[in-house]
């Protein structure tokens, strides 16, 4: 018996009645968990709204029935709603720093739901409620915990009381827009258990919406992949992530690095359209390497390939399977004398605080070094002290054998050519204001005096390395998408022609097929210009993918640090095999 | 992907943007009918402004379109004159006032945390000062002449701009594209000039739309009192204080230019409004 029943749904934008999602349908059973997967503006979150009866302003359901639980929610008035959200369906929020409210008490908090939903119940049942749901997200209960303000508690508990607050009214279905998102691979593992125990343990149904396939792998019973406001395959777990069929779904899972190191990651070039820039027929022809004409004219139709498992797409019988790439062998660097950058017991400080403490790494030329850690961790202090973007700190940074200035501005223009920074955000990195011809035709002005047409010229074959189109010169950052701000931001660091480029978690704000083309082509860089990499990321499964050796920090110390097969198959340090324990995968 | 070739410059794409709004439309009529008003109406004038020509507060008749005043003058003809002081003087003390502010502010949001702190607390105590005393303060203590009103007007708009230019470029200053500016060298005027300034445009702009209406609400306060321009010029200040005491009889002296002043500040309050919606939308866009 489904709690959850969608068919053929259809949400609009109200003006210019441009269709946000498309002929959406599933099912989830009582206890069961739907993965909803799907990069950014594929409509998930929108999909995900609908099932609480919520569009964004503007938007609209236009057609199809949402049907929780035996209330049709399609077309019910504000009021039938209402008593609905919260008791019967309940959501979990991407953000809980955001989400709960930072003048409220946690008891006051989860008491909320239950006064609005069980008015007949007295306070001491409620109470006793509050105490039973906050020992089964695994959080404290007592007095002192319950007085406590969402600023008290870590990300991970706060989102934990978020989980509490939805299922204290125990609801008949759960839904969950990334709500691990933002948190560290152990707490987001801890976070999946609860959800999954509390699923299990009440039948509730779960639709578990993320763009990170290794999590649904984790957690869902059954995945539906969603693209440009269609869903495009939809099946068990298993026979969409290992008898996959779409081109889409395919090249997405190809795309996901693979902490066990077997497999090379391969990129989809291009970008998700957005909801007006869709194109006739199917959405992902443009991006598709098995699109026929066809594909380009009419809209694939749903097939049924089993009983659970259906496609869409004109060549469900003959696309290519895509064959996953072997790793390649790491090419073996060879150590100098003067290592191309090495970090000597390096103490770092914010004001009184110390948050680094003596840590040491070298880089050779053409070698990759990742640093690894959860947020907190250090690693993009450090990353600072060797861009001499953080000056507080007490040991030495040396470039080539040479002491490098603290400060970027103490440092020779040679050298702050050489070492070059690229952010993690590619929307903060760059000028909004500023074309991005000019962002960096300034640099090969700064560092090599060149202007006019050779600079023209250059900046063109910086583009052709980073594979972006020649045209892109007179475009501003805001008509741009996330992957290609951060190819620019590359473009740019390259345009100095470095030795050595730290990388600052430069893929965590961009979607898998993007991140992977990105990796692509820092690998093909290192390769042919033996430029070192520092590359920091909280992403163990990409580490391995791109990384020669691995320093794995915790709490301002670097508590690992060895070749990256070495330290994955047989990890020393007792953090390291936690990181790799609770990191999600496929398999 | 680029969807148009020529690079285009953002900020004409804001305004153009701008005046698709039905408000910056109105306002825009509104302003661009007061401007014209000011810039050509003395030639249209029927009688010099400073001309006798019937009995003092004379009702409106054929060849009085709007009646006399309490000297005799025609009303018209002082209001068609009487635009282009308090409109001009209000611009420059605008223009004076929101630069040296926007100096100040990215001057502070750019300087190290002590310098900053210096500048913005002594900022503080100008901002102190109510705007109108301090003006009153500098025209009776030096005399009333009008480069001196535009000066001290301008200049108590000065630390209210900056306050608004530094929270507005300090945000910026906290952006990863100014740190990978200090990162590859930059020098700090560059920084200032080339990083920090066209993030801050929209504030500017709205900015100074907002001192513009203070500007003109000062210039007539000045005028009104009697320490801004002095007799017989027309002034539209001015003419609301000479005429006030036969408001009953003769309504018009006071009445049309507190309606062309009034009409003048929400137009150009329509236009920043609209500004600072369709700015908002670029500038998040380029956040995240």
């Amino acid at each position: 018996m489904s709690v959850v029943k969608v068919s053929n749904v259809d949400i609009a934008i109200t003006r210019g009645g441009i269709k946000i999602v498309e002929n959406i349908s599933f099912e989830i059973a009582a206890g069961e968990i739907l993965g909803l997967v799907g990069e950014s503006g594929s409509g998930k979150t929108t999909v995900s709204m609908a099932l609480l009866g919520h569009t964004r302003k503007g938007a609209v359901i236009e057609a199809g029935s949402i049907e929780i639980d035996g209330h049709q929610i399609v077309g019910a008035d504000e009021l039938e709603l209402r008593s609905l959200r919260g008791g019967t369906i309940a959501y979990v929020p991407q953000d809980p720093g955001t989400a709960l409210n930072p003048g409220l008490r946690i008891s006051k908090q989860i008491l909320e739901s239950l006064e609005k939903h069980l008015p007949e119940q007295d306070h001491e049942t409620h109470m006793a409620r509050v105490r039973e749901i906050l020992t089964e997200v695994a959080l404290p209960s007592d007095a002192d915990f319950l007085k406590r303000y969402p600023h008290q508690l870590s990300g991970g508990q706060q989102q934990r009381v978020a989980i509490a607050i939805a299922f204290a009214c125990r609801p008949k279905v759960i839904v969950c827009d990334e709500p691990t998102t933002g948190l560290d691979v152990t707490t987001q593992s801890t976070v999946l258990a609860t959800i999954r125990s509390l699923c299990r343990e009440h039948g509730v149904a779960a639709l578990y919406v993320s763009h990170d396939l290794a999590v649904v792998a984790e957690l869902a019973d059954k995945v539906a992949v969603m693209y440009a406001g269609h869903i495009v395959e939809n099946g068990d777990r298993d026979e969409v992530f290992f008898n996959s069929v779409h081109p889409y779904t395919r090249r997405l899972i190809r795309a996901l690095p693979d902490i066990a190191g077997r497999n090379q990651i391969l990129g989809i070039s291009g970008y998700a359209p957005m909801p007006w820039e869709r194109p006739t027929g199917c959405a992902f022809a443009p991006r598709c390497e098995d699109a026929q004409a066809i594909c380009s004219q009419t809209s694939p139709v749903v097939t049924q390939l089993s009983s659970t498992h259906n496609v869409s797409c004109h060549r469900h019988n003959d696309a290519t399977k895509i064959v996953a790439t072997p790793r390649e062998e790491r090419r073996a660097v060879s150590a100098t004398d003067s290592h191309l950058l090495s970090v000597n017991g390096l103490n770092g400080y914010y004001g009184s605080r110390q948050v680094l403490f003596d840590t040491n790494i070298h880089i050779e030329p053409g070698e990759c070094v990742a640093l690894v850690g959860e947020s907190g961790s250090g690693k993009t202090t450090l990353s600072r002290c060797i861009g001499g973007l953080h000056d507080d700190y007490q040991g030495d940074v040396t470039f080539f054998g040479k002491k490098l200035g603290k400060h970027a501005l103490e440092r020779q223009k040679e050298e702050r050519r050489d070492i070059q920074y690229i952010f993690q955000s590619p929307y903060a990195s760059i000028n909004p204001r500023r074309p991005i011809g000019a962002t960096i035709s300034r640099q090969l002005e700064l560092f090599f005096g060149m202007k006019g047409k050779e600079a023209q010229n250059r900046i063109n074959e910086l583009l052709d390395l980073v594979s972006l189109p020649h045209a892109i010169v007179t475009s501003f950052p805001d008509q741009l998408s996330g992957g290609e701000r951060q190819r620019v931001a590359i473009a740019r660091a390259l345009a100095a022609q470095p030795k050595l480029i730290v990388c600052d978690e430069i893929t965590s704000a961009l979607d898998v097929s993007v991140q992977a083309s990105v990796i692509e082509t820092l690998k093909k860089l290192q390769e042919s210009t033996s430029v070192g990499l520092l590359f920091v990321t909280h992403n163990l499964a990409l580490t391995r993918t791109i990384a020669d050796r691995v320093a794995v920090m915790r709490k301002g110390t670097i508590v690992e640090y060895g070749g990256i097969d070495a330290v994955f198959n047989s990890p020393k340090a007792e953090y390291t095999g936690r990181l790799l324990q609770h990191t999600p995968s496929l398999k | 992907m680029s969807k148009n070739l020529k690079p285009k410059s953002q900020l004409r794409v804001l305004l153009a943007q701008t005046f698709k709004e039905r408000l910056a439309k109105i306002g825009g009529v509104i302003v661009f009918a007061i401007l014209a008003l000011v810039l050509f109406g003395p030639f249209f004038a029927p009688y010099a402004f400073d001309e006798f020509i019937d009995m003092p507060n004379a009702p409106r008749s054929s060849t009085l379109l709007l009646g006399a005043d309490d000297l005799g003058r025609d009303v018209f003809s002082r209001f068609l004159n009487g635009g282009r002081s308090i409109i001009g003087l209000s611009f420059i003390s605008t223009v004076l006032g929101v630069g040296l502010g926007l100096l100040i502010g990215l001057f502070a949001a750019s300087a190290k945390q002590r310098t900053d702190s210096l500048i913005m607390r002594f900022n503080d105590i100008l901002l102190a000062f109510p705007q109108i005393v301090f003006v009153l303060l500098v025209v009776s203590g030096f005399g009333s002449s009008i480069f001196l009103i535009a000066l001290a007007v301008g200049f108590t708009h000065a630390p209210r701009t900056a306050r608004i230019i530094r929270a507005a470029a300090a945000e910026v200053m906290e952006r990863d594209f100014i740190k990978a500016a200090i990162a590859v060298g930059e020098k700090r005027h560059r920084i200032i000039l080339s990083e920090l300034l066209p993030n801050v445009t929209s504030p500017l702009l709205v900015e100074f739309g907002l001192r513009m209406t203070y500007s003109i609400g000062l210039v007539a306060a000045v005028s009104f009192l009697g320490l801004g321009l002095q007799p017989p010029a027309a002034d539209w200040g001015l003419m609301i204080n000479e005429n006030r005491g036969a408001v009953t009889v003769q309504p018009w002296g006071v009445l049309t230019p507190i309606a062309a002043i009034a009409l003048f500040t929400i137009g150009v309050n329509f236009i920043t409004d609209s500004f600072a919606k369709v700015a908002i939308g670029i500038d998040r866009k380029g956040k995240e």
